[in-house]
């Protein structure tokens, strides 16, 4: 048995890990909420961003925290884009359509990337990726503690955004009614893009809290993507504090599971989770809607 | 020739019009050149150059490049009338099915032989897909014993196995101990969850306590693997008196750092086949948490005058030295040879050779290479400790070149 000490450490460094898994989760919940659609191309833009930030670092010499501030506006383009000129067209007003057409873009995604930057694992290499900060006995990882409040703060500022806005007005009146928004004069794909544009936004975030201490091959937002779908799922589809706390939890029962079932088994804990929540509460602990 | 281009050509200087026949001229020579030697011998030399392994794999390939380079530069291969070799490069992608389809296409290539592989799961795919067209494989790397004892006849291991380096890593682990008092009784092994890590462990598992060591618990983690900050939390509760790692380069360097971090200190960070307890990029990039660390390991003969040429050789090309450069180098010299001594590029011929006679090792420290049932039983591994920022070998005796720094200050 391990003693409280390292229990405590190896609880809080998975909450730490667990508050990147939420900014995934994030933006995934936010685009099922309001659009309805399960993105399937969420882990191939995870990976985009996170090679986003790898050139920015690899090829212009921005730090990876500071490379938010070019990925993130790019990221916003690109799903704004992609929702306008290929998702909406081309799903033709059926979800079913979309959920084809997100799997095809990931796909694409994914190869393009593969074609472009081959199978290779990428790390950025800074100076703080392994300083750690010492807090009485414990000593955590500095840049988790910084992904952490920077996840905190994305949280609180989406939920501002959509409470306090009027594009997030905007946003939860299509999502609650999309002809009544029509009728009342709201531009519902305007909105839809936006709010796949805020879902990528979140990914930007994500990508450069990781990349300092994680690496990017061209497949590497598929794990990820399975993490967040459990955590959208254990938080209830749609509910921004579900996402929040739900990559919380599994990023502790990440870690415990780890610890105690050894690192290649780590993952089995999220996974047993996913099947118990969908078996005894499929609505999730917080089942509310945007 | 349109007739445009005839009064473009009219219009050329002098010079040009000379230097465009002095070329002409050379081309028209070069086949005439070509055509007097023997024709190339394709060696295929397989390594991971993209993917998780794609460092260890461009190495391997620089040092088999440097070796054909040699060779040719030497004249070629003498039995075959100076035949040069042509190397053919094939990526596994750091992936065992990838490995077994390369293979595939170096055979519609028509090599001769097949060096290099690296991992041992590469290793393993490799060769069997080699050995249906009965192809000469010698494998640098892959350590899994599994590899040379499936019984394929067209498989050889030029470096140790994993069961023989164990037994001489233990042999001097307890030598190192006894010398210094016996200060190391707890061990903690640290494992990548693949073939040659697992494998080690296991072994490593059995051995340990009759040696008198109390393996206190052995820790598996997939590669890549990116955080090792639950290990780390697992050694300093055991609080080891060694810690003895098993794994590729990446995940090596961020549990020494790791530990480094999180002020974990054991007697000794002992090695065997450790990813980057003997790599000089690890000693430049993190002096601090590569100090004192002593491996267990393939490397080259420090007596060998060549083996200090072939270092200066890999940091002119501006890489790291490490010891996929010698090995490979000394496989593709080995390789040679035999292709030699069968004066043919017949795979039968090459076979019959590889399993019959001694070779030299290139720049190992392995005597006479002699293959018995695919495994070269010369094969030694070296221990060696990073002292004052190099890595320096410490045993056997016969190779040493400095004392072992054991236990380290806590």
């Amino acid at each position: 048995m391990y003693s409280t000490e390292i229990v405590l450490e190896a609880v809080l460094n998975g909450l730490l890990t667990g508050g990147v898994y939420a900014l995934v989760a994030l933006g995934l919940t936010l685009v099922y909420g309001v659009l309805h659609i399960i993105n399937f191309a969420h882990g191939a833009l995870l990976t985009c961003a996170m090679f986003m930030v790898w050139a920015a670092w690899a090829w212009l010499g921005i730090d990876p925290y500071a490379a938010v501030l070019v990925v993130g506006p790019l990221m916003f383009g690109l799903g704004y884009g992609m929702q306008r000129l290929v998702i909406g067209p081309a799903s033709r007003h059926d979800d079913g359509n979309i959920l084809l057409v997100t799997l095809g873009l990931a796909i694409v995604l994914e190869n393009a990337l593969l074609a472009g930057f081959k199978s290779d694992t990428r790390t950025v290499a800074t100076d703080y990726a392994l300083e750690v900060v010492s807090i009485g006995p414990l000593l955590l990882s500095q840049p988790r503690l910084v992904g952490f409040a920077v996840t905190i703060v994305m949280t609180a500022l989406l939920w501002l955004v959509l409470n306090r806005t009027d594009i997030g007005k905007a946003i939860r009146a299509v999502a609650r009614e999309k002809t009544g928004a029509r009728l009342v004069g709201i531009d519902v794909d305007h909105v839809y893009a936006v709010t796949f544009g805020i879902g990528c936004v979140c990914l930007a975030v994500a990508a450069s809290l990781l990349m300092p201490t994680f690496y990017v091959n061209p497949r590497i937002g598929g794990a990820f993507v399975l993490v967040a779908f459990t955590i959208v799922v254990l938080g209830g589809m749609g509910s921004v504090v579900g996402a929040l706390l739900g990559g919380l939890l599994i990023g502790a029962v990440e870690s415990l599971s780890s610890l105690y079932l050894g690192d290649s088994l780590g993952q089995l804990g999220i996974f047993l989770i996913f099947i118990v929540v969908l078996l005894v509460r499929p609505t999730g602990l917080f089942g509310a809607r945007v | 020739m349109t007739s445009s281009d005839h009064r473009r050509d009219a219009s050329l200087s002098r010079r040009a019009l000379l230097q465009a026949g002095a070329a002409g001229a050379a081309l028209i020579a070069a086949p005439a050149v070509l055509r007097a030697q023997a024709p190339a011998v394709k060696l295929g030399i397989i390594q991971p150059v993209t993917g998780a392994l794609a460092e260890a794999g461009e190495l391997g390939r620089l040092g088999a490049e440097l070796a054909i380079a040699d060779i040719n530069a030497a004249g070629g291969l003498k039995a075959l009338g100076g035949a040069r070799i042509e190397m053919v490069f094939a990526d596994n992608r750091s992936n065992p099915e990838a490995a077994a389809q390369e293979v595939e296409r170096l055979q519609g290539e028509k090599v001769a032989a097949i060096v290099g592989g690296f991992g041992s799961g590469l290793c393993m795919t490799a060769t069997q897909a080699a050995a249906r067209y009965d192809l000469p494989y010698l494998v640098d790397v892959g350590v899994a014993d599994s590899i040379t004892t499936r019984g394929l006849k067209n498989t050889f291991r030029m470096a140790p196995s994993f069961s023989m380096a164990t037994s001489v890593a233990l042999k001097n682990l307890v030598t190192l101990n006894d010398a210094a008092g016996k200060p190391a009784k707890t061990v903690v092994i640290v494992h990548e969850d693949g073939l040659f890590g697992s494998g080690l462990a296991k072994l490593l598992g059995t051995e340990l306590p009759k040696l008198g060591f109390e393996v206190l618990e052995t820790i598996s983690h997939p590669t890549p693997a990116r955080d090792m900050s639950n290990i780390a939390l697992r050694i300093r509760s055991l609080k080891p008196d060694l810690v003895i790692p098993s794994n590729y380069y990446g995940e090596f360097v961020l549990l020494a750092r790791t530990m480094q971090q999180q002020r974990i200190r054991p007697k000794a960070i002992y090695a065997i086949f450790g990813g980057a307890a003997s790599s000089l990029r690890f000693v430049k990039e993190f002096p601090q948490a590569a100090d004192g660390i002593i491996d267990c390991n393939h490397w080259h003969d420090p007596k060998n005058p060549r083996s200090a040429e072939i270092r200066r050789r890999t940091e002119a090309a501006g890489k790291s030295y490490v010891y996929n450069v010698p090995l490979n180098y000394s496989a593709v010299t080995l390789m040679a040879e035999a292709i030699e001594a069968a004066g043919s590029v017949e795979s039968a011929k090459i076979l019959e050779v590889l399993s019959s006679r001694d070779f030299g090792s290139g720049v190992m420290p392995y005597g006479r290479s002699k293959f018995v049932e695919g495994q070269n039983v010369s094969a030694l591994p070296l221990n060696t400790q990073i002292q004052d920022n190099d890595v320096k070998v410490i045993y056997p005796d016969a190779f040493a070149q400095v004392k072992p720094v054991f236990p380290l200050k806590a």
